[in-house]
């Protein structure tokens, strides 16, 4: 389905659109508080955004120096060309270690790969341990945001779910009550799964170290109670040197949720004694990306979805509408690179106001990718039909003046004679709007008759 | 071609020119009041900073504050008559039922409240995290400002496993109502000596 008619089922429930667009806002407002205590925030922004363009120019010798370090530090290194290829490395280790389940704290990275759904046709259970991920694994929906993975969800739909699935008090809605029933319910999964799966937020190229980030503690749970850990990463996580996250650190929890850093921030070196460490890089289009000029710098994201929060399309039509594992305007200048066929309407899901731009910690220029996405999709024979009618007819008519006027002189006698011919459903434009009272003449008439004189 | 050579090759051919790294001068807080400002974050972020001036008051506050009918654990000799010592070398699953955990921090961080823990200070990687609530002692002259000194002071240590820990455990996932004690610690206590 395409976003736009997403969109459209989505927005049907008024009240809860409405919430949704508020609640993403007053994340987003703040972001903005703490940004603003902070006076060298801007400062901060363009150094992040330099050292990640310096990342994209020397990816090659930081990967192989992290690589490096990381077995000296004893950890096992593996590298995957494709989502095809992760999963069957993590399968493979499974596999090697007799276990067949495990626990796992939020990967964006194994949701694009759809690991989940490839381990359990290999008999492997597979636990989302981050709370919001647990919610929607359980009612068998993919996260809708990549922060805030159950954002499109009420308490009341979260007490049904766990009703259903963890005996809770129906119509019991209190998030602190359905929180600690979790917390009981997870933690049993901690203590008995042999194998934690986490995400990488930094991977340092110096040390070769990995930092993950989460509030709740669940990766680290799963990884020090678990006799293998295996850490999943986008081969784009790299930074050159520890001193590095200090920048790094202070711009991602502060610019995701308003906090001043997450509740825990881990540094990964060495395996702990008896434990088994890997860490799978990989590629999986961003390769092909990081070769296209005018979007390798979508390869620069640190994962914080300010976009999202502020995007006026994103918070009115949900991270579902997206139809990928990476919502938003960011998601939408990363998925065309996977498939320019099935994400050919996300560029244009977006009214280029450039929010997303003006709040991206890494300083990416989101916006204006998303514009040269369309202009790419459109010329490769991407763009949906309807579209491409439409730009051709605007492109006849904007080329033959003669058209021009006898399509506006039709438009407006149509529109002060048979209105209803224009203000219906049918018009695309009328919906939520008033159509203007017709012009009584054009500038061009006005021009002509007036300058006469 | 294994899946590296090939990954590596396809990148050193697309990676762009270089581009210098830029250097970290310029961008740290400034901080008048360092103790001050750490104790307003970390309260705000749901920690709680109490300021002691030897472990007898900090003995003194955890008889008060916890139920030590229950089971708490210590990496410090100094706290070694109120809480188990013994456990270094257990298997980290047997420490699910500890209700606190007291440990040493290294240094605190001003700007958001954090504490910097070593494997070393933690005794074991699941301490701080799998107990009901956590307690850890930092020095008072031992507070920067800014993340950036914390690196600074970091520096080239190598350390096993570290972690930034700013306040008790929580999520904020079911409706954006914040909740304190997801998966870890459902309360912090930092004593400042």
């Amino acid at each position: 389905m395409q976003h736009s008619e997403a969109a459209d089922i989505f927005n049907k429930d008024v009240e809860r659109t409405t919430w949704h667009d508020e609640t993403l806002w007053w994340v987003r407002q703040k972001r903005d508080k703490v940004a603003f205590q902070i006076p060298e925030w801007e400062s901060l922004r363009e150094t992040a955004s330099q050292i990640k363009n310096n990342v994209l120019s020397n990816l090659h010798d930081y990967l192989v120096s992290f690589e490096e370090q990381a077995i000296r530090n004893g950890v096992k290194v593996h590298w995957a060309a494709d989502a095809e290829e992760h999963n069957q490395i993590v399968l493979s280790i499974l596999r090697e270690n007799n276990i067949n389940s495990l626990s796992k704290s939020k990967s964006m990275l194994t949701e694009e790969c759809h690991m989940n759904e490839f381990l359990s046709h290999n008999g492997i259970d597979v636990i989302d341990t981050d709370l919001g991920e647990r919610i929607v694994q359980l009612r068998q929906e993919p996260p809708s945001h990549i922060v805030m993975p159950a954002i499109h969800l009420k308490k009341e739909d979260v007490s049904d779910t766990f009703h259903e699935h963890l005996n809770t008090e129906k119509g019991n809605n209190d998030p602190q009550y359905l929180t600690e029933v979790a917390r009981h319910h997870l933690r049993e999964k901690f203590l008995e799964r042999k194998l934690a799966l986490t995400g990488v937020n930094f991977a340092v190229a110096e040390t070769g170290e990995f930092v993950v980030c989460t509030n709740e503690g669940n990766a680290d749970m799963g990884a020090h109670l678990a006799d293998v850990h295996i850490a999943c990463m986008g081969f784009e996580k790299i930074i050159p040197k520890r001193e590095h996250l200090g920048v790094f650190l202070r711009l991602l929890a502060r610019s995701a949720t308003g906090q001043p850093i997450t509740t825990y921030s881990s540094h990964f070196r060495k395996p702990r004694e008896g434990q088994q460490m890997h860490i799978v890089i990989v590629d999986n289009g961003r390769s092909t990306q990081l070769g296209r000029k005018d979007f390798r710098n979508s390869l620069k994201c640190i994962r914080c979805a300010a976009c999202m929060n502020t995007c006026p399309v994103y918070r009115r039509s949900g991270g579902h509408s997206y139809h990928n594992a990476v919502a938003g305007p960011i998601g939408s200048i990363l998925a065309p690179n996977l498939d320019m066929t099935k994400f050919a309407d996300l560029p244009f899901a977006s009214t280029l106001c450039g929010s997303c731009s003006n709040v991206c910690p890494v300083k990416i220029d989101i916006h204006d990718q998303l514009y040269k996405w369309r202009q790419v999709l459109v010329q490769s024979g991407h763009a949906p039909t309807v579209k491409k009618l439409g730009m051709k007819a605007m492109n006849f008519t904007f080329s033959h003046p003669a058209a021009y006027q006898l399509g506006g002189s039709v438009g407006r006698k149509i529109m002060k004679a048979l209105p209803f011919l224009v203000n219906n459903g049918m018009n695309p434009w009328f919906k939520n709007r008033e159509m203007p009272e017709p012009p009584s003449e054009s500038f061009r008439d006005w021009y002509k008759k007036n300058r006469k004189k | 071609m294994s899946s590296r050579e090939s990954i590596l090759s396809k990148i050193k051919a697309s990676q762009p020119e270089q581009r210098a790294l830029p250097g970290l001068t310029g961008l740290n807080l400034q901080v008048d009041l360092v103790f001050q400002k750490y104790r307003e974050v970390l309260t705000s972020i749901g920690g709680t900073v109490v300021e002691v001036g030897s472990f007898d008051e900090i003995k003194t506050f955890i008889m008060s504050e916890y139920n030590t009918s229950l089971r708490l654990i210590t990496t410090l000799p100094e706290l070694a008559d109120i809480a188990e010592t013994g456990w270094l070398e257990a298997d980290p699953h047997s420490l699910s039922d500890v209700e606190l955990t007291i440990i040493r921090g290294v240094f605190g961080v001003a700007e958001n409240g954090a504490v910097w823990l070593t494997e070393k200070e933690m005794g074991q990687r699941v301490a701080p995290f799998i107990c009901q609530n956590l307690a850890i002692v930092i020095q008072k002259e031992n507070i920067v400002a800014d993340l950036h000194l914390a690196y600074e002071r970091i520096g080239n240590e190598e350390n096993n496993f570290s972690t930034f820990l700013a306040g008790p455990s929580k999520t904020a996932d079911i409706e954006q109502s914040l909740v304190l004690g997801a998966h870890g610690s459902r309360s912090l206590v930092v004593f400042v000596l």
